[in-house]
């Protein structure tokens, strides 16, 4: 047999616990009906990688590549082109991410020299194929916070 | 007589009676269905069924109607008849004591000299179903799951009848009608401490008696699949859950009866019926504070649960029945 201020103690706890999920009951639901209202994303939320861009609509990306380089996962592809009359700078081409293959790390977008990748705040994708998901950013609406 | 059957009502008026009861069983099974889910999600701070009709209150019978229009699939090796009779014998005899059931002054189906007796009597039955279901699905989740049950409701039908008998001392009948009736100035849970000691056993019991959570063990889905009724699909798993919320406000009416002053509260209305929402009132109170029990504490396990009755609410409801019956008499 338990001493008695043992099953106080016990008896008192059960209460605690039925005020927990009172208030809980009273509290407003932390989920929302997905496909009619989505939850409010936090504010260092990581979607996948976009493209920053200069007010002229110009990508800051000068095409070094050090993005690909250091992406874990290897979705990243930069094809460079030097650009006619802007003092030979570097422009990307195309820059290549594959949204399935994408962890979300942030490794490119910490590389970057020159400060030309950020974190989206999209979290949303859905395709019919593989190869679907493999977007071009350039041609991506701008999205960047 | 105050009651609705007399010795000399017809055939036509039983068989109206017996047709209300039924019905408002179904109507309770779903109701409750529909709450529970709905509170369950509130307490995990969830919205519950939100999809069907407005809040989702259509849920339950859509749920009815795919449970009824699914198939039966009955594995191979059962004992054909005791399987099929599992679920009617669960859920008939748990809708008979709203028969006796005082709900209002002149609303009561039969007014039984025994009345909790028999009320104890069907609870037990269910039981029986619950075995039964277990033995007869060849299957060795459920037949453990049915042991559970027996030895369960064994251990906590004595702590029941213990705590109800602290009243019974003090009323000296076995009417519901009357064991309400004598409540008129104060409840029974208000007249002496003991009574409220036997109430807080009685509702304890009542949890394990009815197999809610924390006492669900013969059908603890962690470790039995669903125990005694994995086998059941369909309408034989409806009538299994339909059985259980039966039961549930079956126990919940009985405390209201013997400690909660039954139809008792402030005068309304043609109050000879309209009392019955305080009888209401009261039941489902109680129900909301088992369904908020269950979705509080973790299961128990087995050993502390038969601890529980035989080394704690069995000696102290008896040390209870014996104090009450010495200093209610001074």
């Amino acid at each position: 047999m338990r001493s008695g201020a043992e099953l106080v103690r016990g008896a008192l706890s059960l209460v605690q616990g039925l005020g927990v999920t009172l208030r809980a009951m009273v509290a407003r639901p932390v989920t929302v009906p997905y496909p009619r209202a989505s939850a409010t994303l936090p504010p260092g939320f990581r979607g996948w990688p976009v493209l920053v861009r200069e007010p002229d609509g110009a990508v800051r990306c000068v095409a070094c590549g050090a993005c690909a380089r250091a992406c874990p996962s290897q979705c990243l592809r930069v094809d460079a082109a030097a650009e006619r009359g802007s003092g030979g700078r570097r422009r990307p081409q195309a820059f290549l991410l594959d949204i399935s293959r994408c962890s979300l790390c942030g490794t490119c977008a910490d590389v970057c020299p020159a400060g030309a990748l950020a974190y989206s705040r999209v979290r949303c994708a859905a395709a019919r194929s593989r190869d679907a998901f493999l977007t071009d950013l350039l041609n991506m609406p701008e999205e960047a916070p | 007589m105050d009651t609705i059957i007399t010795s000399d009502s017809g055939l036509l008026v039983m068989a109206a009676a017996a047709a209300v009861i039924i019905g408002f069983v179904f109507v309770n099974a779903t109701a409750l269905g529909y709450i529970e889910r709905k509170l369950c999600g509130r307490f995990q701070r969830r919205h519950g069924p939100l999809e069907v009709g407005w809040h989702g209150i259509l849920q339950m019978p859509v749920d009815g109607v795919k449970l009824i229009a699914k198939q039966l699939v009955v594995p191979h090796n059962v004992a054909g008849a005791l399987f099929y009779a599992a679920p009617l014998l669960a859920l008939a005899p748990v809708a008979l004591p709203f028969l006796v059931m005082p709900f209002a002054p002149r609303l009561q189906v039969i007014d039984m000299e025994a009345g909790v007796v028999f009320v104890l009597a069907m609870i037990s039955f269910n039981t029986f179903a619950v075995f039964l279901a277990g033995w007869s699905a060849n299957n060795n989740y459920s037949m453990i799951g049915a042991l559970r049950a027996v030895a369960q409701n064994i251990s906590y039908e004595i702590p029941i009848l213990l705590s109800l008998l602290t009243v019974l001392f003090l009323t000296r009948s076995l009417s519901l009608r009357t064991i309400v009736a004598v409540q008129s100035p104060l409840w029974h849970l208000l007249r002496h401490p003991g009574i409220l000691l036997a109430a807080v056993i009685f509702f304890i019991a009542a949890i394990a008696e009815t197999n809610r959570a924390p006492f669900d063990l013969p059908e603890a889905e962690s470790e039995l699949t669903a125990g005694f009724h994995t086998e059941y699909s369909g309408i034989a798993f409806a009538l299994f859950m339909i059985a259980e919320y039966t039961c549930i406000l079956v126990n919940c009416c009985l405390a209201t009866a013997v400690f909660l002053g039954g139809w008792q509260g402030p005068p309304l209305p043609f109050g000879q019926y309209s009392a019955c929402v305080w009888f209401f009132m009261k039941a489902y109170a109680l129900v909301f504070v088992i369904i908020w029990c269950r979705w509080t504490f973790p299961r128990v396990r087995f050993d502390q649960l038969m601890n529980f009755s035989w080394k704690y609410l069995i000696p102290v409801a008896l040390g209870n029945l014996l104090l009450t019956a010495l200093t209610a008499q001074l």
